[in-house]
């Protein structure tokens, strides 16, 4: 005796059914299968790489920075360093346009991973609900990832234009890097303090969610306890590195 | 005990919705959640208005029939628990309750509290399962599975698909709900062979039911009634991701 049971004959049809969000026009064509950049996952992939790299250029920029506590010389000379490092194999600033390139890109595909993330999130749940939901799970997260993630974007921008450019600098463009900085967050200008800690507080938040999320993301959270722990202690490192440097400068320890 | 309930009101999927006040007196706090419903349904009944409509099954906890949410939890706020089995003594006397359906585009209201989780189904459809040669019962040792598979299977295949992981995401993801069934069936001898096809399709699927991605948030395992761990999101993305390769 032979049993024949038809397979999810008792919950839907077997045919793919066109989910009910596509409210265009219906194509005679069965929905082609999404690519790698398409599915969630693979944004989510983007989105953990491209912050691992914006994670390196952290580090990297935290530890130049301590330079400031070596004295003028040698937080020029780092500066010098980086525009001439590998010359005359390379030409001058020619591995720093290349990480300056790679970074514009990294940040680019961030923000994009990040946006069609968001346009998913918000066409999944098109009505809210009536009560204010508490969250479960520490949920400060979302709200730190994104909004946070953009004060971050302005911050970057105007961080720029401060110590890059010089634009908004006392000390000019054309002053030392040095100089730039130590005018840049002198006592008076207690308010651009106040705005870097603001911005340096947020994007240690950021990575506190955003390091190990990395690993989640692409499959090697393996203890999750630890793994987060530790992206908890290199935030509040780089936190603490990031702003040593404008209270050291505002308090006069560094001239 | 005395409650006041404000439950969302929808009389089919395609007109609006509002919150409607309602009153329930003498609850008992040994009553589920549900037995209260039924007791403000009878209530409307002899009234001679419509009963709130939700689904229910077996009302022990294991069908994964029922759920709401309540307060802005999925299924309230006690942990690892089903609508079902959350008690009445759980709550206040007086307090005012909000019960809404689970909220995601993928989940269109069918009736008040009623939604239709077809899109779960489709989603089992494109990949979960094992293709195997169905015939008579193959001894339980012909297979050896190391005991911390067998576990880490097990635990994951306690999933009952009630879609609490997708009410209580706040991008409305179902990867919980997926990466449940991928590590269920990833994780056993029989489940390998289509391993990686299996993360792509339900994956794939998964976005194209219109469920948001996935953000690390928690939120899904928090209210799971199961408690499904976040492991099983990351292991859904190595599947994924070497499928992808």
């Amino acid at each position: 005796m032979t049993a024949i049971i038809e397979r999810g004959a008792a919950t839907s049809p077997i045919e793919p059914v066109e989910p009910p969000a596509s409210t265009s026009a219906p194509s005679p064509r069965r929905p082609r299968k999404p690519g790698f950049f398409a599915t969630s996952t693979g944004q989510k992939a983007v989105m953990a790489v491209t912050g691992a790299i914006l994670v390196t250029f952290l580090i990297a920029h935290m530890a130049g920075n301590l330079k400031a506590f070596a004295g003028a010389e040698s937080f020029n000379g780092y500066a010098l360093w980086l525009r001439e490092v590998g010359y005359p194999l390379l030409p001058k600033r020619g591995l720093l346009t290349l990480a300056e390139i790679g970074l514009v890109v990294a940040i680019a595909l961030h923000i994009w991973s990040a946006v069609a993330l968001y346009r998913r999130a918000a066409a999944a749940r098109p009505v809210r609900y009536a009560a204010r939901r508490r969250s479960q799970a520490g949920g400060y997260v979302v709200h730190i990832m994104r909004w946070g993630g953009l004060t971050i974007a302005l911050f970057v921008v105007y961080h720029l234009l401060d110590l890059t450019f010089g634009v908004v600098n006392p000390a000019g463009g054309a002053a030392t890097p040095y100089a730039r900085m130590i005018e840049g967050f002198a006592p008076g200008r207690w308010y651009v303090t106040l705005f870097y800690v603001v911005a340096v507080v947020m994007v240690g938040l950021h990575l506190r969610h955003g390091l190990w999320s990395a690993f989640q993301t692409l499959g090697l959270a393996r203890w999750r306890p630890q793994l987060k722990l530790s992206a908890t202690l290199l935030s509040v490192a780089l936190v603490l590195g990031f702003l040593c440097v404008p209270f050291a400068i505002m308090i006069g320890a560094v001239q | 005990m005395n409650l006041t309930l404000k439950i969302w009101r929808q009389p089919n999927p395609d007109e609006p919705g509002k919150m409607v006040k309602y009153h329930v007196k003498d609850i008992s706090p040994d009553m589920s959640f549900l037995e209260m419903l039924d007791v403000l349904n009878e209530g409307l009944i002899l009234a001679g208005d419509d009963p709130v409509a939700f689904d229910h099954d077996c009302r022990e906890g294991i069908c994964g029939m029922c759920g709401m949410v309540i307060n802005g939890v999925a299924h309230g706020e006690q942990k690892a628990t089903t609508t079902c089995q959350l008690h009445m003594r759980h709550f206040t006397d007086g307090a005012t309750v909000t019960v809404e359906p689970w909220r995601a585009a993928p989940f269109p209201v069918i009736k008040d509290l009623v939604v239709d989780r077809s899109a779960f189904d489709r989603i089992i459809q494109a990949g979960g399962f094992v293709s195997v040669p169905a015939g008579a019962a193959p001894d339980a040792h012909a297979v050896p599975v190391p005991k911390g598979d067998a576990d880490d299977a097990f635990d994951a295949a306690t999933c009952i698909g009630c879609g609490a992981c997708v009410a209580a995401c706040p991008n409305g993801s179902a990867s919980l709900f997926t990466a449940a069934k991928i590590t269920h069936l990833g994780s056993l001898p029989q489940g390998q062979p289509e391993r990686a096809s299996r993360a792509k399709a339900m994956v794939e699927q998964m976005d194209l039911e219109g469920f948001g991605g996935c953000t690390n948030t928690g939120e899904c395992t928090a209210v799971c009634p199961k408690g499904i761990s976040l492991d099983t999101i990351a292991r859904m993305n190595a599947d994924f991701l070497k499928a992808s390769r």
